[in-house]
């Protein structure tokens, strides 16, 4: 298994925001996570991350037969997660080129792999920069500064593509999109895939998933994953909403 | 007063030495100028921190010190130049070592028509008439007793007038370098730029130190932009970890003129910037830069004023430092807006960040506007690295130090990028780099 979260609790300013998440992910496996805004779906991103802003009260988390949460959020990194933010970060004076150059090979060394020179460095940002179609000057530029949010979502994209993560974890990677960006960033999602990574696809809308086919389908709800399910799971809830499994979940605690 | 009657006594004795060194030109006009000035500082009181203006900056470890004349005859070995020289720039280059002007190590070769660059050495043995019109013209001693001091013991700096529609495309260097061999000595380098209406310059004041001695630099550097000049002026502050130092820049702006101004600064034990720009005519443009990066238990003060005493100028103010251990800093950013000065723009920004729990920074924004059309705005921030950015840095892989000195990088380059000439550029760009690589050694 690559990825096993058993019971897991998580505080923020003394408030609890996941209050027990069970989810276990195989390689080559897509899960997308739905649930109503406030439900605690980045939380869980984050978490994965390990952003020190929240607190873990209980539970596990196990990444390829490692205790993630004992790990710094840059050596979760190095393991081979990823998370494409729901909100990208603008990093002012910090060209997204030396980002990835600096990140690309600080991972390279925690697996004692050389770093990569300039020109090989070059090459590979070219091939994948045709992934998700970015523009060439958007890379020498600051980190998502001025970017729209179509771009910022692409470079998240063009990020996960140049790190080749094992786990990537996308948040909401599809809001805001036009129908155009949306098929961009799917298709360079698609070409990631395979079945020694997995994803999970944090998501509010059917859309993406139909590029993306999901394996299950969870739904997050103040703080639980309440119902699991298949891909058809996710087109029943764009047609009937949350309301319906809120019922559900009380009888199946109540 | 009487507190700091000793420091007083020495530089009297000091200057009764330095008289007496004289001969001949103690009789000068120029001499009258210092004798004058020597008797106003007497006069005065050093200002301590009941002065609104020196409320942070507590200068008695300058006071407790004591410090001499440099002897005339230093000799530089052979690394002490090509260490601290600017590398790779193309300028005419004037040498001061401990204050004098060494014309062996200077290039003052093929000059471009339209300018002299002089010693003012030089210009005061001639009793130079273009001298004597402006020096001390522009930063008045009256009620500063820096200044008075300064200009009692002037004896070198650089002199440099430019023609009225003069472009002169090489930058002038002005390398101040102190070898004080663990003397505590003092040198008041002194600078007078005049440039001529329509004329273009770019000037680089820079020190620096073969040591960490402990010495005083008191220096005053006198600007008059006339008519549409366009000026250019960088300060590279890297003197001794022990050097006091106490600088004030006078800049006189005539109608049109553009001034910017760049000050890259490691600081010294204490140092002061006192920076004042004022419009004298409309369309004046003026943007002042900085930048320090201080640590241990600097103390690092910059003063900036801006006097909006005509219509229609803008000014641009933005100074950014890092402080790192016990360091403390001051930021003091007056803007005067005069009755008539209407439809004047002035922007001011303070970004600090604090590297440690005992680093302080005292920022202090001063607006005294007395005109009502006018756009004037002013900030300060004080924090720590950006969490948000530094957590994004760490999720692609990047480690906590290399985070920290990446955003650091980012936090300085913003200043730094707006210096016109490279090589300037990419030296600031090293200072910055070999701080923040010294602090990953130390941490
Ligand atoms: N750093 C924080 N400080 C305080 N509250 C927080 C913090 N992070 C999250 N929360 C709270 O936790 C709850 C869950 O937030 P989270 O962002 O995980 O929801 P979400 O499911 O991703 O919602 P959305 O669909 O709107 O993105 C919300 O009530 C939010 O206000
Ligand atoms: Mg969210």
């Amino acid at each position: 298994m690559l990825l096993e979260i058993k019971n897991l609790h998580a505080k923020v300013e003394g408030k609890e925001i996941l209050k027990g998440i069970n989810l276990n992910i195989n390689e080559g496996e897509v899960h997308a996570i739905m649930g109503p805004n406030g439900s605690g779906k980045s939380t869980l991103a984050q978490v994965l991350a390990g952003r020190e802003d929240y607190e873990i009260t209980e539970g596990e988390v196990i990444y390829n037969g490692k205790n993630l949460l004992e790990l710094s959020p840059e050596d979760r990194a190095r393991e081979g997660i990823f998370l494409a933010f729901q909100y990208p970060v603008e990093i002012p004076g910090v060209s997204n080129t030396n980002l990835l150059k600096t990140a690309m090979n600080e991972i390279r060394k925690y697996r004692g792999q050389e770093a990569l020179d300039a020109m090989e460095f070059l090459t590979l940002l070219k091939e994948k920069m045709k992934i998700v179609e970015l523009d060439q000057s958007l890379i020498n530029r600051s980190v998502n500064e001025g970017f729209s949010g179509g771009e910022k979502k692409k470079n998240e994209i063009f990020q996960m593509a140049v790190l080749e993560p094992q786990l990537s974890i996308l948040d909401e990677t599809d809001s805001g999109l036009d129908i155009d960006a949306l098929r961009i960033v799917a298709n360079g999602i698609t070409k990631l895939k395979s079945d020694k990574n997995a994803i999970i696809v944090v998501t509010h809308y059917q859309r993406l998933l139909n590029y993306i086919i999901p394996d299950f389908v969870h739904v997050l709800y103040k703080g639980q994953i309440i119902k699991s399910g298949g891909k058809d799971l996710a087109l029943e809830l764009e047609d009937k909403g949350y309301d319906w499994l809120k019922v559900d979940k009380f009888q199946v605690t109540g | 007063m009487d507190k700091y009657k000793n420091i007083k006594e020495s530089f009297l004795n000091n200057f009764k030495d330095f008289e007496n060194s004289l001969n001949g030109e103690s009789k000068s006009d120029f001499h009258k100028i210092r004798k004058q000035a020597f008797n106003n500082f007497y006069e005065l009181d050093f200002p301590d921190r009941k002065n609104e203006e020196w409320r942070y900056t507590n200068i008695s470890p300058l006071l407790q010190q004591s410090f001499s004349i440099p002897n005339n005859n230093i000799k530089l070995d052979a690394t002490d130049l090509p260490n601290h020289i600017l590398k790779g720039i193309d300028a005419y280059v004037m040498i001061f070592v401990n204050g004098k002007f060494s014309a062996e190590h200077s290039h003052l070769e093929n000059i471009q028509k339209g300018i002299k660059i002089r010693c003012l050495a030089d210009c005061i043995k001639n009793n130079d008439k273009d001298l004597l019109q402006h020096f001390g013209k522009y930063a008045d001693c009256k009620n500063n007793i820096f200044t008075s001091l300064s200009t009692a013991f002037t004896t070198d700096g650089a002199f440099i007038t430019v023609d009225d529609n003069c472009v002169i495309e090489k930058p002038i260097y002005l390398l101040f370098l102190t070898k004080a061999g663990n003397v505590n000595i003092q040198t008041q380098p002194r600078n007078l730029i005049v440039a001529g209406k329509n004329s273009q310059l770019k000037v680089i004041e820079h020190f620096s130190s073969t040591d960490n001695s402990t010495y005083f630099t008191n220096t005053i550097t006198e600007i008059v932009a006339q008519e549409n000049a366009v000026i250019d002026h960088v300060k590279l502050q890297e003197e001794s970890i022990n050097a006091f130092h106490i600088a004030r820049m006078e800049v006189d702006q005539e109608r049109s003129s553009n001034f910017t101004s760049h000050l890259i600064s490691t600081g010294g034990k204490l140092s002061r910037n006192d920076l004042t720009s004022k419009f004298n005519g409309e369309g004046g443009e003026a943007m002042l830069n900085g930048l320090f990066l201080i640590e241990k238990d600097q103390l690092f003060d910059v003063h900036s004023f801006i006097d909006h005493a005509k219509p229609n100028c803008n000014s641009h103010e933005h100074y950014k430092g890092i402080l790192d251990d016990d360091s403390h800093g001051v930021f003091n950013g007056k803007i005067m807006v005069r009755k008539d000065a209407q439809k004047t723009n002035a922007f001011q920004e303070n970004n600090n960040i604090l590297l440690s729990t005992n680093s302080l920074i005292n920022t202090k924004p001063q607006l005294e506007i007395f005109a009502d059309d006018v756009k004037c705005s002013h900030g300060a921030t004080i924090g720590q690295l950006d969490n948000d950015a530094k957590f994004y840095l760490k999720s692609r892989g990047i480690g906590e130090e290399a985070s920290k000195e990446i955003l650091l990088h980012a936090f300085a380059s913003d200043v730094v990028n707006h210096i016109k000439i490279d090589a300037v550029k990419n030296y600031a760009e090293e200072i910055i780099t070999e701080r923040i690589n010294e602090r990953k050694k130390e941490s």
